[in-house]
């Protein structure tokens, strides 16, 4: 009975209802931000913004691509964070959805590090990560996750995961027949198949996914080899992995940098 | 709110047990995670998205007088409880969310009746009976001193062009009929809003 | 198909039902200047250069005409395309027969047509004159066809810049809805009407859809997307110095000195019923006082000397006619066109009143950064608001749904609803006349406004529906108006809407459980509940739907079945009424050409009043009947001038002026300033990348913005040039949480000729890295 959210990047306009509406729901304050060159703004998700609308600009022979993307918590099924959390804060809900338990969670900020898909943020005001929940509230008490919720041409569609699929199988085949040949469905199959699932009409890169996402290595072998001590060994990690995360952070922060100064990067 | 190294290590301990406890089979459920769900005790009112002449329905939660929560109206033929990012936004007109997540007033409101004498570089507050009866003073000098009964030609003409006057495509039919009521009743003939904009 | 219109981003929700229509096989055209949210999910994207509205669809028209593609049974019956025009009619090198040089009254000179010669030919009943052959040289149609020919594809391709293929296939696609079973629609908005002929290009769209029988069918027609929550109602509640409510002509010194005069001007069609409209509203305002004897007040009513529309009186107040300002919930500071000016102007009035939510740049200017508020005498007072969700009213959508909203807070402070506002500044006002006198009181003192200690909402929209004086009850239909001053009504169209005080049609909240969307019993459309207008057209004339499948009325043989009110006598028999569909017009049909406008009774292309190029169609620049208030203001194209085009929009995440969503964090968030976007062509010209600041120059003034530099914008390439486009997003001012420069400092204020609506999509600029 997993319950999951389909986005039909063919129908999406770009209108970021889904952004704001999830901030609405979600209670969390507006970021400082400024215009950088491309419509996409906040930058990042971050412990304000759970999830955002992507920009990206192709020409192509047809003329120009317009493509929207929605970055945010995949709630992937074999998920590099709950694998990873020491203390188990990290679960799948009734419902499918990856939730975290903030009774349980000691703020180690593993999770956020290891996510293939980086997505889930930390906050450091609370020592807590943060990420989209599928609105687990709303949903437990019948009502659409915001962002489904919101949006108006129906690009995002909530709903059992197997009745997505066929939708989307069809929808595919659809655009794959009217000129996008590239068209796919993704999160069928990666990381086991994700909770967020995807119908793209180019490449994932173009919406900000990573072609082929994994859980780390370094977090299986964690998983396998220290599970049963995470306890005694996140205490005396603590510390290594805040470093770890800064350094991160910076690598981010570096990259991002990069990719505004290149003039050849279009980011409408 | 920041945790102590005491903290941290209290919280640590509490996850460890609940750790053991999953291990076991427990599974957190749904009820146990969220909070209380926070349109309880709401009221439900309805109204018509103040944006674009789409003229989509918005829900308003109000608890205790407060608003808490708008969202699209499901139940509306035009927009079926979608809503696009400014309409998404109503809430932030009336309230913000403060950096610790607390619903407070919108700062940049206009709470006060505010008067700028000549020459001053800031607002003075003042009460709705002065500006009120300051107001119509002006008014009433400005028509008097410009108003024209009869034109050249003979015509009566009862019109006063020393003022002009804005209407609106923000405000409800029903304002905007007394607008144009008062205005006609002053005489005036400069009369325009964003319509023609 | 979407023209001058940016659905997505302007009107997203209407997405929701475009996107509706493409899963069933519909496609979306979008015709714009450059790529947007709407293009990036249209089928067909059909870039035009800014300005050039008018040839693309007379290119359309005669595509449609010169293959036989129109829908030859309605334009036969439904259209003037049969009548005869007076042989006299003309048109040569731009000008129709009747042009005349005039005085403007402003110290220059325009072109005003003597349109004795836009006429009909007669027979000695005084009856139109038909072919319904079509193959009356002076016919209507045959006349539509020479004017039109010279719009071949290849022309306007070379003067919209668009690829003659696009074209082609664009009006390949459009045109094949001229099928009677194809329902085509168009949307628009300013993208169409904010030029100096926008006006005949919404008549270029009502010909296209009327020869191609889209008009008054479930699916087609002309739709105007109102960019505002209520610019339907404020503009039916006439806050227009033309008109007072319901579109009735505002009376003027010259045509209409006595109420007698008022009358004889009353138009053919269901217009005829003008007097009793009229004289109600004069019931609704001045009451009892309002007598068969003294022509109802008729003399109360302000009569008009010229054109005070708001380019007009914004110069007036220049001139120092105008000395005190009104403005309710309105910011022309950053919204008018030459906006600087406009707060220049501001000095010299002694007063200014604005009623607000945010404080706006209008009522702020003497804070504008840079000014010198020592040197401003003017005295402003700034009026707090309730928020729409603090106060109780109806507003009216774009599909003309009278739509109730309840106060669901109270509003903070002082803050007050714009209803009570002007209740007390009128009893106010009032008071100071009954207690000194004054200037011809009796307007303001014999005003009917008995609405106690606080006016409410339900009482005033009773008072806008409409009574019959004789028994006291509301009205539900302005049928039962009457011109003997035994009733009122504040608006007629109006009427019905909350006819029924415990249960006002405007508060209705049923959906409907079959149909196609009419939804009847949600809210109140005007005019009686009537959701699409013209519907006798949905129908042949026989009374078979057009499209079998998509039935609005169809004739069972004894009666109509039909999903909506109908637009026409259902009494009579299907070929009866089938003679007059359009009911409002004098003709009874759709108007192919009209003597209404004040350009021309076809749309012809002018260049806008700036532009690079000369114009390809005739030897007249641009709108010879446009007045020009400000000739200094007019900028060269030439390579050291104004060598770029600029045109102005907006963004899904802001509003307008930006007064209340650049005070909404979530907003200003996702958008947090103004920019201006440029092809990569033009930024390796100017030598800008993306992001780096620039300076945009036109000549009324000029402001800085980040520069978006994206493969969204193009060049043209147009009458053998390429030009490059600026294209500018003018949410910004000084005031507010994001503050930022006002675009509109640099856009010109001349305008349509029937509108005054000003040309903001389409200038000269120019352009420069901030060094």
């Amino acid at each position: 009975m997993a319950q999951s959210i389909l986005i039909d990047t063919s129908k999406c306009m770009g209108c970021r209802a889904c952004q704001v509406a999830c901030k609405q729901w979600n209670q969390l304050p507006a970021d400082s931000t400024e215009f950088t060159g491309s419509y996409e703004n906040p930058p990042r998700v971050s412990p304000l913004t759970w999830m955002r609308v992507t920009f990206q600009e192709k020409e192509t022979d047809n003329g120009v691509k317009w493509y929207f993307g929605n970055q945010r918590c995949m709630h992937c099924t074999d998920a590099a964070c709950e694998i990873v959390c020491p203390v188990g804060a990290i679960y799948h809900t009734d419902t499918g959805a990856v939730d975290i338990d903030f009774n349980k969670c000691i703020g180690c900020n593993y999770c956020a590090a290891n996510c293939p898909f980086k997505v889930i943020s930390f906050d450091r005001k609370t020592d807590l990560p943060t990420k989209c929940t599928f609105c687990y509230d709303r949903v437990s008490n019948g009502y659409k996750p915001a962002c489904a919720a919101a949006c108006p041409t129906g690009a995002i569609d909530f709903g059992e995961r197997r009745d997505l699929i066929n939708r989307a199988s069809q929808r595919v085949m659809h655009l794959q027949n009217h000129g996008s040949q590239q068209a796919t469905l993704y999160g069928l199959d990666e990381v086991g198949g994700t909770g967020m699932m995807y119908i793209l009409e180019d490449t994932p890169s173009q919406y900000n996914l990573p072609l082929a996402p994994e859980v780390p290595l370094q977090a299986r072998l964690w998983s396998m080899l220290f599970k049963p001590l995470r306890i005694f060994v996140v205490l005396a990690m603590g510390l290594g992995l805040w470093t770890n995360y800064n350094k991160s952070r910076e690598l981010k922060d570096a990259a991002k940098k990069n990719k505004e100064t290149n003039p050849s990067d279009y980011k409408g | 709110m920041k945790l102590s190294r005491r903290q941290f290590l209290k919280v640590g301990g509490t996850a460890a047990a609940a750790t053991t406890l999953y291990s076991f089979g427990f599974k957190p459920t749904a009820e146990g995670t969220t909070r209380g769900f926070r349109l309880h005790y709401s009221r439900e009112i309805t109204t018509i998205c103040p944006f674009c002449g789409v003229g989509c329905g918005i829900i308003c939660h109000v608890r205790d007088g407060q608003l808490i929560n708008t969202e699209g109206d499901p139940d509306h033929p035009v927009n079926e409880g979608t809503l696009c990012s400014k309409g998404s936004s109503l809430f932030n007109m009336a309230n913000v969310y403060d950096e610790d997540g607390n619903i407070i007033p919108n700062p940049n409101r206009v709470t006060q009746v505010l008067y700028r004498a000549p020459k001053a570089s800031e607002w003075e507050v003042v009460d709705w009976d002065w500006a009120l009866e300051t107001v119509a003073k002006r008014i009433k000098k400005t028509r008097d001193d410009h108003f024209i009964e009869v034109n050249s030609e003979g015509v009566t003409v009862n019109r006063n062009p020393a003022i002009s006057w804005l209407g609106s495509a923000m405000c409800n039919n029903e304002e905007n009929y007394l607008y144009h009521k008062t205005a006609r009743a002053l005489g005036l003939v400069n009369i325009d809003h964003c319509a023609r904009l | 198909m979407n023209i001058g219109l940016n659905t997505a981003e302007n009107h997203p929700v209407s997405m929701k039902w475009i996107q509706k229509a493409k899963d069933k096989g519909g496609k979306l055209i979008c015709v714009d200047p450059r790529f947007t949210r709407t293009a990036a999910l249209s089928d067909l994207y059909v870039p035009i250069r800014p300005g050039t509205n008018v040839a693309f669809l007379n290119g359309l028209i005669n595509y449609a005409l010169k293959n036989d593609l129109v829908h030859e049974e309605y334009l036969i019956h439904y259209t003037n395309a049969s009548f005869l025009v007076s042989p006299e009619f003309d048109f040569e090198d731009g000008y129709f027969s009747g042009a005349a040089t005039e005085d403007d009254g402003i110290g220059g000179e325009k072109n005003v047509y003597d349109k004795s010669s836009w006429s009909y030919q007669l027979n000695g009943d005084g009856e139109i004159v038909r072919d319904e052959t079509l193959a009356d040289p002076n016919s209507v149609y045959q006349l539509m066809k020479k004017h039109f020919s010279r719009y071949d594809l290849k022309s306007v391709s070379e003067t919209t810049g668009c690829p003659l293929k696009t074209l082609e296939e664009c009006a390949e696609l459009f045109c094949d809805t001229g099928d009677p079973k194809k329902a085509g629609n168009v949307m628009y908005a300013m993208g169409i009407t904010q030029f100096s002929h926008g006006a005949e290009a919404v008549r270029a769209i009502a010909i296209l859809q009327s020869i191609l029988g889209n008009m008054g069918r479930p699916g087609g027609g002309v739709n105007a997307q109102r960019g505002q929550s209520n610019v339907q109602g404020s503009t039916d509640m006439a806050m227009l110095y033309h008109i007072i409510p319901g579109y009735m002509p505002v009376p003027h010194e010259k045509s209409h000195p006595t109420l007698a005069d008022y009358h004889a001007t009353t138009p053919g069609g269901y217009w005829e019923n003008r007097p009793k409209f009229f004289n109600s509203l004069l019931k609704a305002f001045w009451g009892e006082y309002a007598t068969p004897d003294n022509d109802f007040c008729y003399d109360y009513l302000p009569k008009l000397d010229k054109e005070r529309s708001h380019i007009a009186s914004s110069k007036y107040t220049g001139e120092g006619e105008i000395k005190g300002m009104i403005c309710w919930a309105d910011n022309p500071a950053v919204g008018g066109p030459t906006a600087g000016r406009k707060r220049d102007y501001s000095r010299k009035l002694d007063w200014i009143i604005s009623v607000d939510i945010f404080e706006n740049e209008t009522a702020t200017f003497w804070k504008e950064p840079g000014v010198n508020p020592e040197e401003i005498d003017t005295e402003v007072f700034l009026l707090p608001a309730a928020l729409h969700i603090e106060r109780d009213g109806t507003i009216s959508n774009s599909g003309r749904w009278i739509q109730w909203r309840y106060a669901a807070i109270e509003p903070p402070g002082d803050a007050k609803p714009d209803l009570w506002i002007v209740d007390r500044l009128f009893k106010a006002v009032r008071k100071e006349y009954e207690t000194s006198g004054g200037a011809f009181p009796d307007p303001i003192l014999k005003m009917n406004w008995d609405y106690g200690e606080n006016a409410s909402s339900a009482e005033v929209a009773q008072e806008i529906n409409g009574k019959d004086l004789t028994t006291g009850n509301l009205i539900t239909s302005f049928a039962q108006l009457q011109d003997d001053g035994s009733t009122s009504s504040g608006n007629w169209i109006y009427a019905g809407y909350y006819a029924d005080p415990d249960e006002p049609a405007c508060q209705k909240r049923i959906r409907e459980t079959e149909g196609i969307g009419n939804h009847p019993d949600w809210a109140y459309a005007w005019p009686v509940n009537r959701r699409i207008i013209y519907n006798r057209c949905s129908a042949d004339p026989q009374g078979n739907p057009w499209n079998p499948d998509l039935p609005l009325f169809a004739w069972n043989g004894i009666e109509w079945e039909s999903l909506d009110v109908p637009d026409f006598n259902a009494s009579l028999p299907p070929e009866e009424s089938a003679k007059r569909p359009f009911i409002m017009t004098a003709e009874g049909v759709s108007r192919l050409f009209s003597n209404a406008m004040a350009d021309g009774p076809f749309p012809e292309h002018y260049e806008p009043w700036e532009s690079p190029l000369l114009n390809q169609f005739s030897g007249v620049q641009f709108n010879p009947c446009s007045t020009v208030w400000y000739p200094e203001d007019r900028g060269s194209a030439e390579e050291n001038q104004f060598p770029i085009i600029a045109t102005s929009y907006r963004l899904s995440e802001h509003y307008q002026t930006g007064m209340m969503t650049r005070n909404m964090p979530w907003l200003v968030e996702a958008m947090p300033s103004l920019f201006v976007e440029i092809s990569p062509s033009l930024a390796q010209k100017v030598g800008v990348t993306n992001g780096e600041k620039v300076i945009v120059s036109s000549h009324r003034g000029e402001f800085e913005a980040p520069v978006c530099v994206t493969p969204r914008i193009k060049s043209f390439n147009a009458g053998g040039k390429t030009l490059e486009m600026v294209g500018i997003i003018w949410h910004w001012g000084f005031a507010g949480l994001s503050k930022g420069p006002v675009a509109n400092d640099i856009t010109p204020s001349f305008g349509d000729p029937n509108t005054t609506i000003p040309e903001y999509k389409a200038f000269l600029c120019n352009i420069r890295k901030v060094v």
